[in-house]
């Protein structure tokens, strides 16, 4: 067995985050382990422009963003494996992993940090009636075909569900000269970036239909048409609202599921909102020495956040194995996500763990227009911030400062809440 | 060229008779219109191997069921396919209806049924604590099992194959003639074929093939009886551990709850009659009234854990019988029609007597050299890193994961396809291997498999299907890259 003072699973945003920052923070024996035949993760198949505003202060495209990482990895001299799947993650950090070169080998890490990214919900998950033909594909198998593979699935889509992916296929097939019927979103609102559904539905007059689901699909060996119906509050459909389309293309844009397999087998323990890890404000498992950062942490809506908050999960890591992650001494102020917002991460907070600022991300569960932002010590409100408009598909953020926390010995919860005044 | 015997439809019945014959000398050819075996009702039904105390006492259908069960140790072992006896349990949840479970006791005992036992309401908690609080008491089959339906039909297919049955595929029957010499002319979309002996296996549609050589008053009907399933992630593959049934009615069984031999947890069937003989597709109102029902006898069922629904259609006749016997009238035309369910269980036991059966008419001589075992594709994941290591320094593809859901890797996928009566889709090379058969249900994988079958078997991508016929994965190049081929 080979030692590694850092694991990280997954070659994506994240763990390329996650390997500079462990560098930079003086680790020596860092090892990257990714299953595709490059670094870069899913963003090698996102060839649109809009990331890395906040990171870069410029539009880059993903295989972009991703390379001013890949160059930082490639300059520190950070080890990576590639074609590389990892089959196990034990308790005490023993990665099983194979290829082809190198067979099945098992490496014991000083700290893990799990950047595995996340899965698309497939059609089986939503129970769609009606034949099961081919032409349909989650919006990022479609993706990979048309960017990576170059092959186009078909000349008439629609697109169910309106998460970022579909958003931005509703354009790239068009721009390929296929014709994006309509994009249909099970609930009142979108799931994706406004300024996706401007850039990729609006300047291209495709129409969405919030509020619609798929009920039928046709076609017993290739998809002919698929029928479209509106819902009612409880998301049934509607019966007399169904419309028929034509169609040789059915695109899944309907959720993103962290990939926690290995994570589970670990014994992390999960949060059943965000379906993954549980974490504190290390960004540290309920297994010591086990970090977890990026979309496999919880989905996000910008990816310089996910590199944000990996550069966090590799300086923890590396704090982790110089023995200056100081032991919890099992008084952490728990953070509760309610009244709108769904979750936190982190969900604890050690104040003799933590930096002097705390970034702590939520997603809200509804749309809210002119609300407030209110945190709480215990009971009493220490912040209250307007926001003039909040939707699931983004992500929401409020920072804690350890001043503050240490101003409240005894603080046992910290309250995260929408309020409309 | 003539055959000796041509059998209509690659389904698990037409695969069991097409490995019984391939023990004699004979010419056989399987014709099947899908472009691989298992493609009809073999691939899409509950995947259980039925004890048979259901059966009407002194039927063909009770005969072969039993008979069938029995066999299946044997063959899955000769085959190496997986085959678990879990046992199975039908549940009484109303008091009134606890006679009806002595009723199938007896029956089951008629049938020669082993081991049966009627449990009360502790002893059936006992032993699977997720029944529902309604439980009275329940029925306990001990020789029921699980297995995979793809692999059963694949495997005896194949086995045939070895052993020098010809199977044709993408051929459809259009029309049966036979000449003055007793001969049968098959035409197909594919060409005509020849042959002394025919036997009808064509699931769904035997009806149709019966007719074309029955006389004018006997006509049988195949009514397609659609069942709704849902299959449940792995995680949730323990929910039960017996094969739960609720008490039959006249449309059948009802609704299982029951793992898989693969791990999964399987929830089906509905049993709605329909007219389309390629109906299968899934209804809301389907999926809605399977829930409903597998929860009177199964409490929690997670069905958020659902990875993907389907729909099979039982062959189902009028009579609820198997018909399996030379067609009167059409002398050396078997039939092997109307086998709905239990005929994945009895598909050994039918192979069995349509072989003796022909064997008998035709005079047919064992061959010396028959091969009655096969390999499956490897399962790698029994292995010790050790053993995987040297599989992967004898063949790296094996050290290559293509299915991260299931951990299928190249080397399998590539056996898949090289093999006897190898994969050319997608789907054959899912159900050779389970590659896309996981949550994830192919959306990782199925860019890598494609990439494979191109390189494998010359395919251009535009060509590669899902399941053959029209099935084509993707349509043409993108614009750019047309242009940079030019």
């Amino acid at each position: 067995m080979t030692n590694y003072d850092i694991v990280i699973v997954g070659g994506g945003p994240a763990g390329l985050a996650a390997a500079v920052s462990a560098r930079k923070a003086g680790v020596d024996k860092i090892l990257i382990l990714e299953r595709d035949k490059e670094l870069g993760g899913i963003l090698n198949q996102c060839i649109h422009n809009g990331f890395g505003l906040h990171t870069f202060k410029e539009e880059l495209t993903g295989p972009e963003y991703a390379y001013r990482f890949m160059e930082q990895v490639f300059d520190m001299k950070i080890e990576y494996k590639l074609n590389t799947m990892v089959m196990d993650i034990s308790e005490d950090r023993v990665v099983t992993a194979m290829s082809r070169e190198d067979g099945m080998y098992q490496i014991k890490a000083g700290a893990v940090i799990l950047a595995m990214g996340c899965r698309e919900r497939p059609r089986g998950a939503l129970n769609i009636p009606g034949y099961r033909p081919a032409g349909i594909f989650s919006a990022g198998t479609a993706q990979r075909l048309v960017n990576i593979e170059g092959y186009m699935p078909g000349r008439e889509v629609v697109i169910l569900g309106s998460g970022d992916i579909g958003l931005i296929m509703a354009r790239r097939m068009t721009l390929e000269g296929a014709k994006v019927k309509v994009v249909a979103e099970l609930m009142p609102y979108s799931g994706g970036l406004k300024r996706n559904i401007v850039q990729c539905l609006d300047d291209f007059g495709i129409p969405l239909k919030l509020s619609h689901t798929v009920v039928d699909i046709e076609g017993k060996e290739h998809l002919t048409a698929v029928t479209i119906a509106a819902v009612d509050n409880k998301g049934k459909p509607i019966p007399g609202t169904e419309e028929r389309y034509t169609c040789d293309t059915l695109l899944l844009s309907c959720g993103l599921i962290p990939e926690n397999e290995l994570s589970r087998n670990a014994g992390v323990e999960m949060s059943p909102i965000t379906s993954g890890p549980i974490v504190n404000e290390s960004l540290e498992t309920n297994i010591p020495g086990v970090f977890a950062c990026g979309n496999v942490l919880h989905v996000h809506d910008l990816v310089d956040y996910v590199s944000e908050e990996a550069s966090r999960a590799g300086e923890n890591a590396a704090k982790f194995i110089n023995g200056q992650l100081s032991e919890s001494k099992g008084d952490e102020i728990e953070i509760i996500a309610t009244d709108g917002a769904r979750y936190t991460v982190p969900s604890t907070i050690d104040v003799g763990r933590m930096d002097d600022k705390l970034t702590v991300r939520f997603r809200v569960g509804a749309v809210y227009k002119d609300s407030y932002v209110s945190v709480y010590f215990d009971d009493e409100r220490v912040m209250h911030n307007k926001k003039r408009i909040m939707a699931p598909g983004e992500m929401e953020q409020v920072i804690l400062l350890k001043d503050k926390l240490a101003e409240k010995p005894g603080l046992k919860k910290i309250t995260v809440k929408i309020e409309a005044e | 060229m003539l055959y000796d015997v041509i059998i209509i439809g690659a389904g698990v019945s037409g695969s069991a008779i097409a490995r019984e014959l391939s023990r004699y000398e004979a010419n056989v050819c399987v014709l099947e219109k899908c472009e691989d075996v298992c493609e009809g009702t073999s691939k899409a039904n509950s995947a259980i191997v039925h004890a048979g105390f259901d059966a009407a006492a002194g039927s063909l259908m009770a005969k072969l069921n039993v008979r069938g069960n029995e066999m299946m140790d044997d063959l899955c072992r000769d085959l190496d396919i997986p085959f678990k006896r879990n046992g199975s349990m039908v549940v009484c949840i109303h008091k009134e209806a606890l006679d009806g479970l002595k009723d199938l006791y007896d029956r089951g005992v008629t049938n020669g049924v082993k081991g049966l036992k009627i449990l009360t309401r502790e002893e059936a908690l006992e032993m699977e604590p997720n029944l529902s609080d309604n439980v009275e008491g329940a029925l306990y089959a001990p020789t029921g099992g699980i297995i995979c339906p793809f692999k059963l039909c694949i495997a005896m297919a194949e086995n045939a194959n070895v052993n020098g049955v010809d199977f044709r595929f993408n051929t459809q029957v259009e029309n049966i003639t036979s000449d003055e010499n007793g001969l049968w002319h098959i035409r197909t979309n594919n060409g005509e074929y020849v042959s002394r002996y025919v036997v009808n296996a064509a699931g769904v549609h035997s009806g149709e093939i019966h007719n074309m050589v029955s006389k004018a008053d006997d006509k049988i009907e195949i009514i397609p009886r659609r069942g709704d399933y849902c299959l449940l992630d792995k995680e949730v593959g323990n929910h039960v551990s017996h094969t739960i049934f609720p008490q039959p009615t006249n449309l059948g069984k009802g609704v299982l709850v029951s793992p898989t031999v693969h791990g999964n947890l399987i929830v089906g069937p509905t049993a709605i009659d329909i007219e389309n003989k390629e109906g299968t597709n899934t209804t809301a109102e389907g999926i809605n009234d399977l829930i409903a029902k597998a929860n009177d006898h199964v409490k929690n069922l997670p069905m958020r854990k659902v990875i993907t629904s389907f729909a099979g259609l039982r062959a189902h006749e009028a009579r609820h019988e198997f018909i399996i016997g030379e067609v009167d009238g059409a002398p050396h035309f078997i039939d092997c029609a109307a086998i709905e369910s239990p005929g994945l269980t009895s598909s050994p036991a039918i192979g069995e007597m349509v072989g003796n059966m022909l064997k008998d008419m035709m005079g047919l001589s064992a061959k010396a050299n028959w091969i009655s075992t096969r390999k499956d594709v490897m399962n790698p994941e029994n292995l010790t890193i050790e053993e995987r290591n040297e599989l992967i320094k004898k063949n790296p593809a094996y050290g290559n994961i293509i299915c991260r859901c299931e951990s299928i890797s190249e080397g399998e996928i590539l056996d898949a396809i090289h093999r006897p009566l190898g994969a050319r889709s997608l789907d054959g090379v899912k159900r050779r291997t389970r590659a896309g058969m996981g949550r994830c249900q192919a959306g990782f994988c199925s860019p890598k498999t494609m990439e494979i079958l191109h390189r494998e078997l010359g395919l251009p991508y535009e060509e590669i299907t899902k399941s053959g016929g029209r099935s084509n994965i993707v349509l043409e190049r993108t614009k750019n890259q047309k242009g940079g081929n030019q």
